[in-house]
């Protein structure tokens, strides 16, 4: 009689934890989006990548948990620099059609993806636990303490990237940029280095939600294209290029995960069907997403 | 003199592919280039209706879904019903035009990387139903699906049935260069046509194409439609070959691979995603030497043509009467 009011709670709190990681993920997507109008498909392979970097400092190299998560946010910072300034940008520049960004994205995930490949090979990795013990509320809710404490950094970093985008002067310069491109540069924005500043940032974002989860559910070379169609998805939902949005559609998608995996758990892999199929009916309704200017 | 050069360039293209590779084959002894081959051939297809959407202006990332919707219908009616292949194939046309005119009315109206996002997600749709009908069997899939049969008109045999052929490999490949050489055709002439000079208004502003008077929900849902049939035509031919298909035959790397095809030939060129599926298609297959770098050299490769040519390869304008017309 009471089993199912266990489960719903229990539900719920495993959909806010999926979320804040999910949401982690979608602010880097939605970033780039919103700044350059390119569809990162390599979004997921960076992921990837920042989780091998925190795999090799925390779990071979025996470094303390924190310096690993930094690591993988400043490679990945660096990383992403070099693919705007580098990749992005001289094909923005002489393409006659916006579209060909897209190419070379999935071009830049092929070449992740072989690069992960070759160095990491095809084993799932996983790092010692980062804390013991299992919180336990009479048993309505049982959460282990380590996600517990990725579910709070993620949380964090999601706060100290909203506060940065909002109160300092690059965020500042970014969200002109998002708002018009034009009138940013009229206005005297540095709009060739402020979009480099933010594909870095987003591609950092990434990085650190790989660092975070490979703490959690490990990492392996080939997650990188599911963890891009995922932070498509949450994107969609809340619309492409809205910093809330993404932050949104991550817990949505949280939830929507959480409870589907629960209710439909004894018909297979009717969940992601049914996530998808709705997607799709509730963005032909609203094909802006929850928050997102309409059009795109 | 432009008439000429261009009815010579046909020709020559004919001569090669019917005549030229047949035998070349036959003299070197390779007879898994005609497998290879054939698949070039069908995916162009496939690609050619991706590159139509591109064509009125949206991202197609959904071409898998409607080539796995055109297998399984093929490979159903073949098994289960007893249907002859040759019918299959346009039926599996027909389906999968009506199937995008139904998802086509609501997506449609989703531009850029809206339109993009959900023909991706589309692709994973379209497998995870697969997975989940009766109909299709599950992961199992269906297998050892018979050889086409005999087409006959009015006790004429047309073509003969498949299984009594000595040289199956080289019938499939007069298969799918056949349609492919009607494939392409047909888009050179829709291209040229009023409806293909619409399609350009559409690709340029859709506001001011309709203000204009263009029909613009009829022409790209008529466009939309169009792919997905092709689609539908090169899948149902791709089961025939392997005579098995499973939920993962087309999922969402075959689709990036069609706009892929499509990108490397040259987006404003009709014969762009013919190219470009060569291109690819032999590039990878020749990369297959270099054993785990395979995918390294092939993505950096892809990288490099990005950066040098964007605008896609028949952009080098290496073909004389491009010039002369200026």
């Amino acid at each position: 009689m009471s089993s199912e009011n266990i489960v719903m709670e229990q539900v719920l709190v495993n959909g806010l934890y999926l979320g804040m990681q999910y949401a982690l993920i979608a602010l880097g997507l939605t970033l780039i989006f919103a700044l350059m109008n390119v569809l990162n498909f390599a979004h997921g392979q960076l992921y990837v990548v920042g989780g091998f970097i925190t795999y090799i400092i925390y779990g071979k190299l025996g470094l303390p948990f924190f310096v690993a998560i930094v690591a993988s946010g400043v490679t990945l910072g660096l990383v992403g620099a070099v693919i705007e300034k580098f990749l992005f940008r001289p094909v923005i520049r002489k393409s006659v059609r916006e579209e060909s960004t897209m190419l070379l994205a999935a071009a830049i995930a092929f070449f992740l993806d072989a690069i992960i490949l070759l160095l990491f090979g095809e084993k799932q990795r996983g790092v010692p636990k980062i804390l013991d013990g299992v919180m336990n509320l009479d048993f309505v809710v049982i959460m282990p303490y380590d996600r517990i404490l990725i579910a709070a950094l993620a949380g964090s970093a999601i706060v100290a990237f909203i506060l940065f985008m909002q109160y300092s002067k690059p965020g500042r310069a970014m969200r002109a940029l998002a708002q018009d491109r034009i009138a940013a540069q009229l206005m005297g924005v540095n709009v060739d280095r402020y979009s480099m500043i933010g594909f870095a940032l987003g591609a950092m974002l990434a990085g650190v939600a790989g660092g975070l989860l490979v703490s959690i559910v490990g990492v392996n070379s080939g997650i990188g294209g599911p963890v891009s169609i995922k932070a498509f998805m949450m994107v969609m939902i809340g619309g492409a290029g809205v910093i809330s949005g993404a932050i949104a559609g991550g817990f949505i998608l949280g939830m929507l995960e959480s409870i589907g995996l629960t209710v439909l758990v004894a018909y297979g892999d009717l969940t992601y069907l049914v996530i998808f199929v709705s997607l799709m009916i509730f963005l032909s309704i609203r094909p802006q997403g929850l928050m997102g200017k309409p059009w795109g | 003199m432009l008439l000429t050069s261009r009815f010579l360039a046909v020709v020559i293209f004919f001569i090669g592919v019917f005549v030229l590779v047949p035998w070349l084959i036959e003299v070197s002894g390779r007879w898994d280039f005609y497998y290879t081959l054939t698949s070039v051939a069908l995916l162009s297809i496939a690609s050619a209706g991706v590159w139509l959407t591109f064509y009125i202006g949206r991202i197609n990332i959904g071409q898998g879904a409607y080539a796995l919707a055109g297998g399984y219908l093929s490979a159903v009616l073949v098994t289960q019903y007893e249907v002859s292949f040759w019918l299959t194939i346009p039926l599996a046309g027909l389906f999968c035009a009506v199937l995008s005119v139904l998802i086509g009315l609501p997506i449609l109206r989703l531009k850029g990387v809206y339109f993009a996002m959900i023909t991706l997600v589309l692709t994973e749709v379209a497998k995870l139903t697969a997975l989940a009908l009766p109909i299709t069997n599950g992961a199992k899939g269906i297998v050892s699906i018979p050889l086409p049969g005999e087409l006959s008109v009015f006790g004429m045999t047309i073509i003969p049935d498949f299984s009594t052929l000595e040289n199956v490999k080289l019938a499939f490949y007069y298969l799918a260069v056949t349609l492919m050489v009607i494939c392409f055709a047909g888009m050179y002439r829709l291209v040229n046509s009023r409806m293909g000079h619409l399609c350009r208004s559409l690709q340029q502003n859709e506001e001011l194409a309709s203000s204009i008077g263009v029909n613009i929900t009829t022409l790209r849902i008529t466009a939309y439609a169009i792919s997905s049939f092709l689609g539908g035509v090169g899948g149902s031919i791709f089961v025939a070959i392997s005579q098995s298909i499973y939920p993962t035959s087309f999922q969402v790397a075959d689709s990036i691979n069609f706009m892929l095809n499509v990108f490397v030939g040259g987006l404003g060129y009709v014969f762009g995603p013919m190219l470009g599926t060569v291109v690819i298609y032999f590039g990878w297959d020749l990369l297959f030497q270099t054993g785990k770098f395979q995918l390294l050299i092939y993505s950096s490769i892809l990288i490099l043509l990005m950066l040098t040519v964007p605008n896609g390869l028949l952009s080098l304008r290496l073909f004389k009467w491009n010039k002369e017309k200026k």
